[in-house]
């Protein structure tokens, strides 16, 4: 049952919240032991919300558009009194005494949080193995990861241990694991959705979105978690978006263009299989079956995302994560003197990968090396955002994979970091430029673990994307009753 | 320790050496075993030269992006409001003490 359908059943008595939440932690209990989807489970505090749910219907009170609908939260968004990780020792014992602005939102929507989710160590990888407390597993085959690192807001969903959850996306983290666990994923453009309470990764980058299994419980719980929040400078100042009403409006006349360059084509990334690129193309020609108009489109500079993005994020990591240095919170491992109590907290705390950026960023800004590599990152975010603004004078929106390959295997991809990186590619230029972009899932590849392809527009697109995924999913579906 | 600062990288074969890794985990607060100088000597001289298309880049006129999205400084009326209550907050701390947090001595010494 979607989550809107279980909101409307809960909103009109016909189900009780309770029964709901308790249903979804019955099948936490049953697998989550399997899967490792969760850091923690809140489950008193989650029965406690559903029944306050379920006396606000008694009263006839309006319990919220998304009423006793489960969701699971990623654990590096504050939640009051309840540990909050970012899957790092660092954190250890640490709890918020706030919420992140999407957690109150969320519950002022009416739904109820079951647990924090696991994803690699301060959201920096693409499987979710980088985490002190163990890998995430794929729901739909657990000998693959779930992709990263929302890893454990996208297995929540695809094991139905919620109907919907919040991920964090810097780099491609909400929609490569979308794309892997067959779900939806949506990184907002940034600034439409609030980062207060969202333990920074890359500040310039970071921004929080929807996972769930269809593009209207997608659209339903952006529209909740959106708009404009005085407690984020970097908030855009205006109103949540209006996306559940123009869904159904397709994509008649829309003008779509391939992205070449992330797409397969010559000159353009490499490492795309294909497969992935074989649904790409037939996500291509739905859409112009559809009614869209779909050209084939250039953005030379999209082959430099993924160099500048691992200077840019690592850079803005380093920055941000020296706040960490078991002085105010946290973990504290004791020495002599400050100096030496900050070393060695840091070096017990952080785990190899969070290592690895920190030395990358504090590198890259340092002196000597500052205007060869960092300099010059920020130079390619400028170029990106001006060809990106010259073909959206021609189309609507891009479309590209999410992701070069489907899940692949734990433990495949750990030993050396780039093959690890380059699973970002297609995902990254929509952080560097603050665009919008959602994975919608389209077929399945030859191992027949699902696919996603992307879909990418300007600064505050997201009704046009919505339209056009809504129309995705329709004929993805009708794909998929042919095969 | 001296550090020989920036050198010329387009002549260099090892984009980043080991002691340049010892110096930058120095700046960053961390203490890296020697396997580890050698692990990370390896995998931040490859992440370097995939960078190296940028680096090679000529983007003269360009101005840099910081912030994807043009935005102008928030400001708001500098009012008193409440702020998250201090007990509260030195209760997460490691070790507090008359309502302050407390760290070994700073400079090597008992006080």
């Amino acid at each position: 049952m979607s989550a809107l359908d279980l909101a409307s059943a809960v909103r009109s008595g016909e189900r009780s919240a309770v029964d709901v939440i308790d249903e979804h932690l019955a099948r936490i209990e049953a697998r989550d032991s399997e899967i490792n989807a969760f850091n923690l489970v809140t489950a008193d505090a989650a029965r406690e919300a559903a029944a306050a749910v379920d006396a606000a219907v008694a009263a006839g009170k309006d319990p919220g558009p998304l009423a006793g609908v489960p969701i699971a939260i990623k654990d590096n968004m504050c939640t009051t009194g309840v540990a909050t990780t970012c899957s790092s020792k660092i954190l250890e014992g640490w709890e918020p005494p706030y919420d992140a602005t999407v957690v109150q939102r969320v519950a002022a929507a009416g739904a109820v949080m079951v647990g924090k989710t696991n994803l690699d160590e301060f959201a920096m990888g693409s499987s979710t193995e980088n985490s002190a407390f163990g890998p995430t597993k794929n729901p739909l085959d657990t000998s693959r990861v779930p992709g990263g690192s929302s890893g454990g807001s996208a297995a929540a969903v695809a094991a139905d241990f919620a109907s919907l959850s919040l991920g964090s996306d810097t780099g491609g983290s909400i929609r490569q694991p979308a794309a892997f666990c067959g779900l939806v994923g949506m990184k907002p453009t940034y600034g439409a959705v609030s980062r207060y309470g969202l333990i920074a990764f890359g500040s310039s980058l970071d921004q929080i979105g929807p996972f769930s299994k269809t593009v209207a419980e997608s659209a339903a719980l952006l529209e909740a978690i959106g708009g404009h929040d005085p407690l984020d400078s970097t908030s855009i100042d205006q109103p949540a978006f209006d996306l559940t009403s123009v869904l159904d409006r397709g994509v008649e006349g829309m003008r779509i263009g391939i992205l070449r360059e992330l797409s397969g084509g010559e000159g353009g990334v490499e490492g795309v299989s294909a497969d992935v690129i074989a649904r790409t193309n037939e996500a291509a020609a739905a859409l112009e079956k559809a009614g869209a108009i779909v050209v084939e489109v250039s953005v030379p500079s999209a082959t430099l995302g993924l160099s500048a993005y691992y200077l840019v994020a690592p850079a803005e990591a380093s920055s941000n994560l020296s706040r960490f240095d078991g002085v105010r919170y946290g973990l504290r491992v004791d020495a002599s003197t400050t100096g030496e109590m900050m070393t060695a907290t840091r070096t017990a705390g952080f785990g190899p990968e969070v290592k690895r950026r920190i030395m990358l960023g504090t590198y890259a800004l340092s002196a000597g090396y500052y205007d060869a590599f960092y300099g010059k990152a920020l130079k390619v975010r400028t170029m990106m955002l001006q060809e990106f603004a010259s073909v959206y004078a021609e189309v609507d929106l891009l479309l590209t994979p999410t992701a070069p390959t489907t899940a692949f295997q734990l433990g495949d991809r750990t030993a050396n970091p780039m093959t690890m990186y380059v699973n970002d590619v297609c995902t990254i230029p929509s952080n560097l430029i603050g665009h919008p972009a959602i994975s919608v899932p389209f077929g399945v590849g030859d191992d027949g673990l699902p696919v996603g392809v992307q879909l990418l527009g300007p600064a505050l697109s997201e009704p046009t994307i919505y339209q056009a995924a809504t129309a995705l999913e329709a004929a993805a579906s009708g794909e998929g009753s042919l095969s | 320790m001296e550090w020989s600062g920036a050198v010329s990288l387009g002549a260099m074969t090892q984009r980043i050496t080991r002691d340049e890794v010892v110096h930058v985990a120095r700046l960053a607060r961390l203490s890296l075993s020697d396997a580890e100088i050698d692990e990370f000597t390896g995998q931040l001289g490859d992440i370097l030269e995939h960078a190296a298309d940028i680096e090679a880049l000529d983007v003269g006129d360009v101005e840099p992006t910081s912030h994807p999205l043009p935005m102008v400084n928030v400001l708001r009326p500098d009012e008193l409001r409440p702020a998250l209550d201090r007990d509260l907050l030195l209760s997460q701390a490691p070790a507090a003490e008359d309502g302050q947090f407390r760290v070994p001595p700073i400079l090597g010494e008992e006080p």
